[in-house]
């Protein structure tokens, strides 16, 4: 009697009186075999004690190190040492407690206010994030607590994002608001968004709370109204088609139901009528007739309530995230168009090589996107010898460059050359090659996607805010574009190969009586093409997989960004690129959910363009035209 | 009539008799049947791709996407009516009778569930009459050839423009067809196709029922190609493959007639299409990929061009030939150090073959018989 008496005293004692050691002796069967559901008052007193020590206490107890003695004493174990609450050591054995997981949870919690004015920088970051992660109205106080004590932009901002959802006082709330000012991080919106919840309510009369807004009838459609009343229990339920059919069942006499045959049910206004017979039968209770529904309707009103009964904050969270809305469009307008650009890059890249073989030289490679294919398994040849990523890929580039350039060459002299008369031919044959090819290398290299590591360098993203952010191997591949382009003008323009090239490509019968020997310059020119499109091969397959069907993917496009463009020119094939890859990202914009369509609507637009532009974007003319 | 023609359809008419006889005694299987039905409809095809491209020189990448066309539209129908059937005989069982809304809806369910919705699209409006959807094997893939072949021929495209354009829109509608939402359960497509509604009749007599048909549609197709190619038409249009801008200057109207022959071989294709699926079972849009079409102007050119018994002739053989070394039944070759397992090279070898034939023989098997 008498200990209990004096454990009542000890409880009604105010917390901050105690010492750990009391708190944990007072509570000791709830500490030595703690549950989820009993520990909460525990952890509360220990953290609210007041005592220097209780942050350490708790923290061992997460850890499972904290430990009672033989003698009920609580002692902090650290390795074999033991150590009382207030650190002093003592000797002797103690047996660790074991708080499950769920326990251990609400320690941690209830940790979080200590380890905000902790001194080491990295746990009072990690405390932030928590709270960040799961933020609490009890979390306010500590943070206002911490504050006090020291200055912490990185806090103030957590300060105010709890303000603005759990401060009492809707003054503080909306100044919190306002304090962000331009601020469009995710956190903020998803402070923001919680605030302008609503509900969607029915009510007979005005609506009650902060309304975001009356909803006409018209809007819910009748059935949906309707429902939102039976719900609210304003109106019965209508008759569903189910209960009508379990109904008419039910009552089934002699194949018939009021009168009416079984076989002639079998449409739904003959199981209405029927229907309507057993209720003036008084065999069914009578269904809410259409003008009942109007009636209900009309006398109800319905709106969105929000949860937040605060006019003044919601109207400041509206505000705050109307314009976060306009700031956050046009940062993913910014975004898009990075996206389209490095599309573009992607497919002026694939292109490029087709710029020269189909462009200047007008052969149709189909085997075009096998080569680039040829590119991409040489980089992951390349890998499998050296080991260093950096490395492989200043390997991988010039060594696709000459696979490719040889098997070009090879192409050139053995078929393409005996077909420059028949290009509908070289179609077919380059075809062939392709299949060949692609069979080929799902021989060798077998039908799974082989990986084509990037470097580290590559591999992070280049981020500008939360919105806009670009990988760098698709940097890479818009500087890889650029190089490209600057390395096609410098060779077509300012060697005695580009001139050759032009010289045959324009008169061959003139080109060759100069002493230019055209089936050199074919070959080179081809052999040149197709190089550009195994280094291309090396660069896309730094981000798609590695397979045999990898040209497939890009012949189409890459024909069509050269068709487009205008045949015989970079810039047209710059300008082909561009709208193709600004088009898709467009449309895939408008329809987020369905990449497949983009390319749809893409060729089709194609198709159209082509009928007003025949010859492309940038049409040759004169006698560089050909043909 | 030509000498070729006759004999074309005096063989076609005895390989019919013999295959009819086997399969009546038993020596050759329901599937083999099938395939060789499925071959007959694949050379209607060639026989429309040789038209097009040897005899009026449009080399299309894009006819097996019409044949597809033409599968789908049948396709519609097949599954469509035994669907029904088979609701309407699930439905019963019921103490009410069903109604129409309530057949529908189990339709709806039964074709559509495998992309998550029950609502039968209005591609499918047609679907339940069998004479709609027959008109609709002929018109959507006619309507459509006429429409991209005015839009590329009124504005000039020709030569190897026109075969990437073509090779282009096929890829746009077979990635449109992917899609769920086309309504022609994306890239699920169409399975149980082999089952003719209301016909009790075992497989192995509609396998040889449909095979008799697709004998009859190549004899038909040969006929009118024939007739097409051996009048003044003909010479028109091997006029136009040979010089275009002469024939336009002799005041023909070349695009008309080049719009004339894409749309006919357009629909040819798509007939043999709706011959073959019900053979096959089962459509889908990875089946009017332009690969598809690309081969098919592979076994047109390894035939012959320009001949339609080359055509006929190419698409059989190279058909027959791929299945068989795919099949896996071709014997392997073993080099000592490596074995040639056909599974794996026979791409590699009809590849070649292609090449070679395109450079050394340009007028193909066919030519051989000249």
């Amino acid at each position: 009697m008498m200990r209990f008496l004096l454990l009542a005293l000890v409880l009604a004692l105010p917390a901050h009186a105690q010492d750990a050691a009391a708190v944990l002796d007072t509570y000791r069967d709830q500490v030595e075999r703690p549950s989820r559901t009993t520990i909460a008052p525990v952890i509360e007193a220990l953290a609210t004690s007041g005592d220097p020590a209780a942050a350490t206490v708790l923290a061992a107890w997460a850890d499972r190190r904290l430990a009672v003695m033989d003698d009920g004493t609580f002692v902090i174990m650290d390795g074999d040492a033991l150590s009382d609450l207030a650190g002093q050591p003592v000797e002797g054995e103690a047996q660790p407690l074991r708080p499950n997981a769920g326990v251990r949870g609400l320690i941690a919690s209830a940790l979080v206010p200590f380890q905000l004015t902790d001194p080491d920088p990295a746990a009072r970051g990690a405390a932030r994030d928590a709270i960040a992660r799961n933020p609490a109205p009890e979390h306010l106080p500590a943070i206002r607590g911490a504050l006090a004590r020291a200055a912490d932009p990185s806090l103030s901002r957590l300060e105010r994002l709890l303000t603005l959802r759990f401060d009492p006082d809707p003054a503080a709330r909306v100044a919190a608001i306002e304090s962000f000012g331009a601020d469009q991080s995710m956190d903020l919106r998803a402070a923001l968004n919680p605030l302008l919840a609503t509900t969607r309510v029915a009510t007979l009369g005005p609506p009650e709370g902060n309304v975001a807004r009356e909803i006409p009838v018209s809007e819910l459609g009748r059935e949906g109204a309707y429902d939102l009343l039976v719900s609210a229990g304003l109106a019965p339920a209508r008759l569903t088609r189910d209960a009508a059919q379990a109904a008419l069942v039910a009552n089934i006499a002699d194949g018939q139901v009021a009168g009416i045959a079984v076989a002639s049910l079998n449409t739904q206004a003959a199981r209405d009528d029927a229907y309507s017979a057993l209720e003036a039968a008084g065999t069914v209770p009578p269904a809410a007739t259409e003008d009942e529904v109007d009636a209900a309707l009309d006398s109800a009103t319905f709106a969105d309530v929000y949860a937040e009964p605060n006019a003044d904050v919601t109207d400041a969270a509206r505000a705050a995230l109307n314009g976060i809305a306009t700031r956050v469009g046009a940062m993913q307008a910014a975004d898009l168009a990075l996206d389209a650009l490095s599309l573009a890059s992607i497919y002026f890249l694939a292109a490029i090589g087709l710029a020269i073989t189909f462009g200047v030289m007008r052969v149709i490679n189909m085997a075009h996107g096998e080569f680039i294919m040829m590119g991409a398994y040489t980089g992951y040849a390349v890998q499998q010898v050296v080991p260093d990523y950096t490395l492989s890929l200043v390997v991988a580039l010039p060594l696709a460059f000459l696979v490719t350039f040889a098997a070009g060459v090879a192409l050139e002299r053995l078929v393409i050359r005996h077909l420059y008369k028949r290009p509908l031919e070289t179609l077919l044959a380059t075809f062939g090659v392709s299949i060949m090819l692609q069979q080929l290398a799902k021989n060798i290299f077998g039908t799974q996607a082989r990986p084509l590591t990037a470097p580290d360098w590559l591999s992070g993203s280049l981020v500008i805010n939360d919105l806009v952010q670009v990988s760098m191997i698709r940097v890479a591949i818009f500087v890889l574009a650029l190089l490209f382009l600057g390395l096609y003008l410098f060779i077509m323009r300012r060697t005695r190969l580009g001139l050759e090239v032009r010289a045959v490509q324009q008169n061959p019968t003139m080109a060759a009586s100069m002493g230019i020997s055209p089936g050199r310059i074919n070959m080179l020119a081809f052999g040149l093409g197709s190089g550009i499109a195994g280094i291309a091969g090396v660069a896309i397959g730094l981000f798609a997989q590695v397979t045999s069907e990898l040209g497939q993917q890009y012949i189409v496009q890459s024909f069509m960004t050269v068709v487009v463009g205008g045949v015989g020119s970079i810039f047209g094939t710059l300008a082909g690129a561009a709208l193709i890859g600004f088009l898709q990202k467009g449309i895939e914009w408008l329809n987020p959910s369905n990449t497949l369509a983009a390319q749809t609507y893409m060729i089709l637009f194609i198709i159209i363009f082509i009928q007003f532009r025949p010859r492309g974007i940038i049409a040759l003319k004169g006698r560089a035209a050909g043909d | 009539m030509r000498r070729s023609t006759v004999i074309f359809i005096a063989a076609l008419a005895v390989f019919v008799a013999v295959i009819t006889v086997m399969a009546g005694a038993g020596m050759i299987s329901t599937s083999f049947v099938k395939t060789l039905g499925m071959t007959l409809c694949l050379c209607l095809a060639a026989v429309a791709m040789d038209l097009v491209w040897g005899y009026a020189g449009i080399l299309s990448l894009g006819h097996m996407a019409f044949f597809a066309l033409g599968g789908y539209m049948i396709g519609m129908w097949l599954m469509y009516a035994r669907t029904e059937a088979i609701v309407i005989e699930a439905l019963s069982g019921q103490p009410l009778p069903a109604t129409p809304e309530e057949i529908r809806q189990g339709i709806g369910n039964q074709i559509f569930g495998v992309i998550g919705t029950s609502d039968i699209p209005w591609v499918w409006g047609f679907a339940h009459s069998l004479p709609l959807q027959l008109l609709l094997v002929v018109l959507v893939p006619g309507v459509l050839a006429g429409l991209f072949a005015w839009l590329a021929f009124r504005s000039r495209v020709t030569g190897v423009y026109l075969s990437i354009l073509t090779q282009a829109g096929t890829l746009a509608l077979a990635l449109h067809l992917f899609q769920n939402d086309s309504g022609l359960r994306g890239n699920n497509g169409l399975s149980g196709l082999q089952n003719l509604p209301g016909v009790s009749a075992s497989q192995d007599a509609t396998s040889l029922w449909l095979f008799w048909a697709s004998a009859l549609a190549l004899a038909a197709g040969y006929l009118l190609a024939a007739w097409v190619v051996g009048g003044k038409f003909g010479s028109v249009i091997r006029a136009i493959r040979d010089d275009e801008q002469r024939v336009r200057f002799l005041g023909y109207p070349v695009e008309g007639f080049k719009l004339f022959v894409f749309t006919l071989t357009a629909v040819i294709a798509a007939i043999a299409g709706a011959l073959y699926y019900p053979q096959a079972g089962i459509i889908n849009p990875a089946e009017m990929m332009p690969i598809a079409s690309i081969y098919l102007a592979v076994w047109v050119a390894i035939g012959g061009r320009g001949r339609l018994y080359g055509a006929v002739i190419g698409a059989a053989v190279v058909s027959l030939l791929s299945s068989w070394f795919t099949g896996g039944r071709a014997p392997s070759i073993p080099l000592g150090f490596y074995t040639i397992d056909w599974v794996d090279w026979w791409q590699v070898l009809l590849g070649l073959v292609f090449v070679l034939v395109t450079l050394l023989a340009p007028r193909g098997i066919g030519g051989l018989f000249k």
